[in-house]
């Protein structure tokens, strides 16, 4: 598997879209520490913009390198190489490749503007995390939706609804839940309504470490209250590798089942 | 060397393969006929474990196939389409897949036969079409193992490229190994194999030498002896 991945990642650090996925990362990061001068307010900003782009880079990533490289695993299934260990090279090439661009990106800018003598540096590092976190599952999730369709159309339609559901359509459904039934008592459905979304898990935790109040929200504030703080963060970082956990058994499962 | 037991493979539902039962022994040359969509693909992808059969048993030099990758290392497989990641330069390629299998000296000595040095530092997302199979004859050939799996490929060779092509199939059947071939082409058909085996909607129609199709048919030629088959068939 570690041939493949290293194949895999290679190929995609010779890329251009890596490349301007990095740029991107880095002039954000520049251009958010010259507006804000201020570092934990950069990163609340560059946590807004994390929790949708990185989902939805992910995906199309993931999506376009497996249509991509079809003919190419082609040839490696006529080698002697296990199913598992191509497809799971494969994801993690991609899956690792895109979040060295985030955090080469995003980590440069605030290198040099002096993260390492501020206070926010875990609160950072914590945004790195998280991002790569959600890296790994929508380009799980990705590769999921590929194995399944034959048809790229499709493929890449189910992939853009996937994101467009979790980073916008969950939130509206939730809210509205929410007020339909305010009269009864809803802290357990907000606590699992927010696991089951990798997004506003996310979104969650980080809140959550900033303890920003006015920001968290009501499934916030329910999340801090039933976890408290640090038990807090244990449960969503837990709730966040499941997320990683079930796509990933799922490529194995159906790379095994599949025809070529 | 391949023994195939009651073979069944279904695609949504369309049958491909509806009982195929073939025994394919050691050394010598054999063609996989039959028209398109009768399954020729499918059937040598079955053998090497690319598509996961409904029903039936493959057994490949003694060994099971199912659930099993280790066996690959005793197959050479040309796939029908060479399509490669174009990022990738013919020299990385090579040494890449050197570096998946095993070590091997082998390639040098194909390139020269195929011609190409010239492209070795080229990506292989510029190369024609005729390059990239040659590329793929390269990779095909360089392990030597004991059983060779050529799906079309003569596709986009040029004339002299085919010429060495034919060589180096007599050359590998005259160190004792078994050459499974598809191909459209039936002059290439005739001059190259030993035994072919016809496949018609999924089953075996006919397996045997070539002279033995001739009788059978009552064709003076093998071409028209296959399109006899073809039309009473499917009149």
């Amino acid at each position: 598997m570690l041939k493949i991945l290293k194949y895999s990642f290679f190929d995609l650090m010779r890329s251009r879209w890596s490349y301007v996925y990095f740029a991107f990362y880095l002039l954000l990061g520049v251009v958010l520490l010259f507006l804000n001068n201020d570092l934990s307010k950069a990163v609340i900003t560059l946590m807004n913009v994390i929790i949708v782009l990185v989902p939805l880079i992910g995906t199309i990533f993931g999506v376009m390198y497996y249509y991509n490289s079809q003919e190419f695993t082609e040839l490696l299934l006529a080698q002697p190489i296990k199913r598992s260990s191509i497809f799971l090279g494969q994801y993690l090439g991609v899956a690792l490749s895109l979040s060295m661009s985030l955090i080469l990106g995003l980590g440069i800018p605030f290198v040099f503007y002096g993260l390492f003598e501020s206070s926010a540096i875990w609160d950072f590092s914590l945004l790195l995390i998280t991002g790569t976190f959600l890296t790994l599952i929508f380009t799980a999730l990705a590769f999921n939706i590929a194995l399944s369709n034959e048809n790229k159309i499709k493929g890449f339609g189910y992939a853009i609804l996937l994101w467009l559901f979790l980073a916008v359509i969950y939130d509206g459904l939730f809210l509205m839940t929410l007020v339909l039934f305010e009269d009864y008592p809803l802290d357990k459905l907000s606590l699992i309504g927010t696991m089951l979304n990798p997004i506003d898990l996310s979104r969650t935790l980080i809140l959550l470490k900033l303890d920003i109040s006015a920001l968290l929200g009501y499934t916030g504030a329910v999340f801090k209250q039933f976890f408290g703080t640090s038990f807090g963060l244990v449960v969503s970082f837990f709730m966040l590798t499941v997320w990683v956990a079930l796509p990933v058994l799922r490529i194995v499962f159906k790379s095994k089942r599949k025809d070529f | 060397m391949v023994d195939i037991q009651n073979l069944h493979k279904k695609f949504g539902k369309n049958q491909v393969l509806s009982g195929v039962d073939l025994s394919i022994r050691e050394g010598g040359i054999f063609a996989i006929l039959g028209p398109n969509g009768s399954g020729k693909t499918t059937l040598i992808k079955a053998v090497l474990g690319m598509v996961i059969p409904n029903k039936g048993e493959i057994m490949v030099l003694g060994e099971n196939i199912k659930k099993n990758s280790e066996y690959r290392h005793k197959i050479d497989y040309l796939p029908q389409i060479a399509n490669f990641p174009s990022n990738l330069r013919v020299r990385e390629l090579i040494k890449m897949i050197k570096d998946l299998r095993k070590p091997t000296d082998e390639d040098q000595r194909l390139i020269e036969l195929f011609r190409l040095e010239p492209f070795l530092d080229k990506k292989l997302g510029n190369l024609s079409g005729g390059t990239k199979q040659k590329v793929n004859l390269v990779l095909t050939f360089m392990f030597n193992s004991p059983l060779i799996i050529l799906d079309e490929p003569t596709t986009g060779l040029d004339p002299i490229s085919l010429i060495r092509l034919k060589d180096l199939i007599k050359a590998e059947k005259a160190k004792g190994k078994t050459i499974l071939i598809t191909s459209h082409i039936m002059s290439f058909v005739e001059e190259i194999s030993d035994e072919i085996v016809f496949i018609l909607e999924g089953k075996i129609y006919f397996k045997g030498p070539i002279s033995e199709l001739k009788t059978k048919t009552n064709q003076p030629d093998f071409e028209h002896a296959i399109a006899s088959i073809l039309t009473d068939n499917h009149a």
